[in-house]
């Protein structure tokens, strides 16, 4: 096997040592093992997120570091290409150096050989024949060739040589392969973003990272029709149409303009029946000056358009800004305002004292998920719309909602679900609203503005005082004084923040001492107090139903975890109408057909190699004085021990033309 | 010992029952053509035909495919006429409950596994010819009971809803039976043609042990249910995708633990060099060149898979490729057997490293085929953990 590491005997020139070098078995296996190795990187580091959830990760110190590695977005990186293009060259100069002699040795019927290294072969036999030397050659010949092989014939000093050869394409199994790789990486290079980040290099373009509108994008970050390579995307609400596609670049992204207009008529998900996704489909209009008529087609996913080479796919689908009717309820006001805003709307409100912006977010009409409260919680459920929205106060600050339009249920009772968080690297915490005996959120507010009341809180604690200190026959002021105010000081502390407050104070104020016989003594007396102010409105002799009572505890429960809630008010979702927006992507791939043909190549070649093995024989006929003597040696440049019964095969085949021959 | 260890069997079967088998085969095409006239599109068409053409170049010199073809075809038929039209069959139907219904199938597939290992080492300690041969009868059963819970299984999936149904190579699960049969498959190749049955504990206990963590996959994650197809994976693409992957996965599997035979019988030679196991293991330089030609029967599948990978990626990513984890992780599998290959073919290397390097490959392979679906995230969505 050709090798470069034999020692060159000649001095060399510096550039031939190169060249040596580049096309050294040594470099190539070292290089092919460093690329594996690389490519790792990126599949353990997330490639090409937004930039700021790398910050969150790994800290301002590793992230800059980080950063100027490439590793965000490695396979682009300036030393990893510095690779594939070290093995590009690599093994080109392997082809170049291994192709001519590949070539020869492909059609050289090598017939050269003299006897004695035919005998030194690991196959070979001798027999004698009754015909002369160039009747038995003639007949070797037409044999082999009979067997598939090429044939030639050669008068030697010692007889006539028969040399024969099968699966000479095997050495053309070697260039496919090792061309192939050329190839396959630079038609990748025509698609690669390689030339944006030359241009942006140069400056020609600069990405843009500011989220703004399109007609707001400066020049300097667009990039005209053309016969580039990219990858983009857009989303396009039903009913509006674009022309531009969004190409991502490291933490921004460039606005690509595209030759036609792309129009959504209608985004459709279909489901199986048991909710899981079945298809997502988008009806397309292709708009082009170029064409007669509209062009009206339906993509979805597995199923792109291609269309003037750009290829168009169902990559996505997102809200396209649905329209919503929300009730605002304050907590314990009695009356709601009614809101209509849009999904990426913002509006100004204004509750009490405070401002705020509601920005909603997000729509979706299904939410199939795991039920928790199923015995079986792997079982799917559909739990109705939700919508997702900030609230933003005026330092700027904003927490996330989630709510959901339908009450849940849980342990039989009804809740309104909402969910909040500061990040959205959080999970949402649950806010569970009990829902009142009319179907409202009322009862809950009803509640809520009693245990606000301060002259109703304060009657309700004396009147338990009173019925306290009866119960245990004391009348001493100071008890009186003290336990009056506790109870007034306990509710207003549970109002402000919740059962966390109250447990605090219990903890900080209490000695040590007291705290394992007082401390429940004091939740006790809270709950008491709540009990009290929550049934303040029932007439004296009036039955308590359990539902009542479960109502209760369910809303004293989510009374606990309003002032971790950090919204003033609920939303409620009273009705929607639903626009969807299609998330497609579109490409341009000039060097796919080039891929594509360098991996023809690398299937053809590998087969090639591994499976068509170069077979020679050699026949050499000697005339004798009585017929002639046959010696017959064979090899193969594979699979050596697949050769050995073929040998046999061949060779009886050849002995056996002798009884025809007489 | 009486087998001879490593020899070549070329033998050619008669004319006439190659000549009946291809037929069979060609029959079997065009009843399946003809019955799906109108569901079948081109696609479809040319797998029909290539599994044809492959079977019948497989069956025709060997007896043991051929049965096993045979078997497969006849059991799934008759559980298929079983079930009729009625799922529920699967429990009450006694056949099908115990021994045609996919899950059924599968537990006996594990089952023969396992004791087809455990037989092959009984074998390779007693010196037992016939021990030996039961392991490979033992082998060849399992194999046929996988095969037929898969087609059983692919029944089923249509049994629960005409738009639910999909061959079944779309998840973890699936997959794994699919690894396990295939690489059964190819092992019983290279056993019949190089005569090399004490190699087949060693093979077998890689797919035991996929069939063990199968198995807990089932019972654990309840993973064997039947689901629908997200619409990433309804595409042609995925019906030769995995299977010419799974043929990579199998035979680089095979070529490490024939490494690991490998690396024993040379290790046992050193101590000893007339030990029992170098005695009834087959010769080193023949496990050496079992472990080239699987590894690069595998780089050849495997290049393509990951071929036919980028042009399904193109079709349904919008991209040929996009440095996906389980792409990515194809290339270093991918990379790390040309280097193999390069070291062997052409710098001559060959028994102890190239056998450490074949081990090694398989974690490689492992990480490829399952680590990336347990710790990275990714466009591929036919399974997590
Ligand atoms: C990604 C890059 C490469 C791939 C995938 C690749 C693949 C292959 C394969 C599959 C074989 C056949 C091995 C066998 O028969 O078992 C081979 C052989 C060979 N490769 Fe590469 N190769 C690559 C790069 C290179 C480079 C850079 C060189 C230059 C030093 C090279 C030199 C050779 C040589 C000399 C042979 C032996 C050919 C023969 O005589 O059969 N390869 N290669």
């Amino acid at each position: 096997m050709a090798d470069s590491s034999t020692p060159q005997v000649q001095r060399q020139t510096l550039s031939q040592r190169l060249f040596l070098f580049l096309g050294s078995m040594d470099l190539a296996i070292t290089l092919l093992l460093t690329l594996a190795i690389a490519s790792i990187i990126g599949t353990v580091l997330q490639q090409n997120q937004p930039y700021t959830d790398y910050v969150i990760k790994f800290g301002p110190f590793w992230f800059e570091l980080f950063e100027s590695a490439g590793l965000y977005d490695v396979y682009s990186s300036l030393w990893f290409l510095a690779i594939l293009t070290l093995l590009v060259i690599s093994t080109s100069v392997c082809v170049i150096r291994h192709t001519p002699s590949m070539l020869r040795d492909m059609w050289n019927l090598r017939t050269h050989v003299q006897e004695k290294s035919l005998q030194a072969l690991k196959h070979n036999e001798r027999w004698t024949v009754a015909s002369q030397a160039e009747q038995t050659a003639n007949a070797l010949q037409v044999e082999f060739a009979k067997q598939g092989f090429r044939v030639k014939q050669t008068i030697k000093p010692e007889g006539i040589l028969v040399s024969a050869m099968r699966g000479g394409m095997n050495r053309m199994g070697y260039i496919l392969t090792h061309s192939a790789i050329v190839v396959i990486c630079l038609g990748g290079l025509l698609d690669s973003n390689l030339p944006l980040k030359w241009a942006e290099w140069r400056g020609t373009i600069k990405i843009e990272t500011r989220d703004i509108a399109v007609s707001e994008i400066p020049e300097a970050s667009k990039l005209p029709v053309g016969r580039q390579a990219f990858r983009g995307s857009i989303n396009i609400p039903e009913g509006r149409s674009s022309s531009i596609a969004f190409v991502a670049m490291r933490d921004g992204y460039l606005v690509q303009s595209l030759p036609f207009r792309i129009e959504v008529k209608d985004f459709r998900i279909e489901h199986y029946a048991t909710g899981q996704p079945k298809s997502f489909e988008t009806d397309l209009v292709i708009h082009d000056t170029d064409l007669a008529e509209p062009l009206a087609t339906t993509i979805s996913v597995n199923h792109p358009l291609i269309y003037k080479g750009y290829a168009i796919y169902q990559a996505s689908f997102s809200d396209g800004g649905s329209k919503l009717e929300i009730e605002a309820w304050p907590f314990a006001a009695a009356q709601a305002t009614l809101v209509e805003t849009k999904v990426f709307e913002n509006t100004q409100f204004h509750w009490g004292k405070q401002q705020f912006q509601l920005e909603m977010t997000a729509f979706r009409p299904f939410n199939i998920n795991p039920d928790p409260t199923e015995e079986d919680p792997a079982r799917l459920r559909n739990f109705g719309p939700t919508m997702g929205f900030k609230l933003r106060s005026e330092t700027g600050e904003a927490l996330e909602y989630l709510n959901y339009m339908l009450p849940v249920q849980r342990e039989g009772r009804d809740f309104f679900l909402s969910g909040v968080r500061s990040s959205p690297a959080d999970e949402f915490g649950y806010l569970y609203i009990p829902v009142d005996s009319q179907g409202e959120i009322t009862g809950f507010n009803q509640f809520l503005m009693r245990v606000r009341d301060k002259a109703l809180v304060a009657e309700i604690a004396q009147q338990m005082m009173a019925e306290t200190l009866a119960a245990i026959n004391s009348d001493e002021q100071n008890l009186q004084q003290s336990l009056q105010s506790t109870l007034v000081k306990l509710i207003a502390m549970f109002e402000q923040g919740g059962f966390a407050s109250v447990t605090e104070f219990i903890e900080t104020s209490l000695p040590e001492v007291e705290r394992a016989s007082l401390g429940p003594a004091y939740l006790a007396m809270l709950r008491e107090m709540l009990a009290r102010i929550y049934f303040s409105d029932l007439s004296d002799n009036e039955m308590v139903a359990d539902e009542q009572l479960l109502f209760l505890q369910d809303a004293v429960d989510a009374m606990g975890s309003l002032p971790r809630y950090g919204s003033p008010v609920y939303l409620m979702l009273t009705d929607y109408e639903q626009v969807e927006a299609s998330g497609l992507q579109v490409a341009h791939a000039p060097g796919k057909p080039v891929v594509y043909l360098g991996c023809a190549f690398l299937i053809t070649g590998v087969f090639l190699l591994f499976y068509l093995p170069q077979r020679r024989f050699w026949a050499l006929a000697k005339t004798q004085q009585q017929g002639s003597t046959v010696i017959l040696a064979g090899m193969s440049n594979r699979n050596s021990r697949d050769f050995e019964p073929f040998f046999e095969q061949i060779s009886n085949r050849l002995k056996q033309l002798d009884g025809n021959s007489h | 010992m009486t087998t001879k260890i490593g020899t070549l069997n070329l033998i050619e079967d008669r004319p006439l029952i190659q000549w009946l088998w291809r037929g069979a085969m060609a029959l079997a095409a065009l009843a399946l053509l003809v019955i799906y006239a109108d569901v079948f599109d081109v696609y479809e068409i040319s797998i029909v035909i290539f599994t044809a053409v492959t079977m019948a170049l497989l069956g025709q010199n060997w007896a043991g495919f051929r049965h096993h073809s045979i078997t497969v075809t006849i059991l799934s038929l008759l559980a298929i006429q079983r079930y009729g039209a009625d799922l529920s069959l699967a429990d009450s139907d006694f056949l099908l409950s115990y021994i045609l219904a996919s899950q059924s199938a599968f537990m006996w597939m594990s089952a023969l596994f396992v004791l087809a290992t455990v037989t092959y080492f009984i074998g390779l300690i007693l010196r037992s010819d016939f021990t030996q041969q039961v392991g490979t009868g033992l082998t060849w059963s399992a194999a046929t009971m996988g095969m037929v819970g898969l087609m059983v299984r692919w029944k089923e999936s249509y049994l629960i809803g005409v738009d639910v149904g999909h061959i079944p190579v779309s998840n973890l699960y699936e997959v794994f039976i699919l690894f396990a049969v295939m690489t059964s498959i190819i092992y019983l190749f290279y056993e019949r043609r190089y005569q090399v049955r004490s190699l087949g504990g060693f093979v077998l206990l890689v797919i035991s042990a996929a069939v063990v963590f199968q198995l807990w996959y089932a019972f654990e994650r309840n993973a064997h249910e039947i689901q629908p197809l997200v619409p990433a994976l309804q595409s042609y693409w995925m019906k030769i995708h995995v299977p010419a992957n799974f043929v990579g996965y199998g035979t680089f599997a095979m070529a490490a633990m024939i490494g690991v035979a490998y690396l024993l019988v040379s290790w046992r030679q050193q101590v000893k060099a007339d030990s029992r196991l170098v005695q009834s293991m087959p010769s080193l330089a023949i496990m050496d060149e079992l472990m080239y030609k699987a590894i690069a029967l595998g780089f050849a599948f495997f290049t393509v898979a990951t071929i036919l990978g980028a042009l399904w990626a193109a079709e349904a990513w919008g991209g040929y490729w996009s440095w996906d984890p389980k792409e990515t992780w194809a290339l270093i599998v991918w990379l790390n057997y040309a280097a193999w290959l390069h070291m062997r073919m052409t710098k001559g290397w060959g028994g102890r490293p190239m056998a450490w390097w074949a081990v090694i490959g398989l974690f490689v392979t492992l990480f490829a085929f399952l680590g990336v679906n347990m710790f990275l995230s990714g466009l591929h969505s036919y399974g997590t953990l």
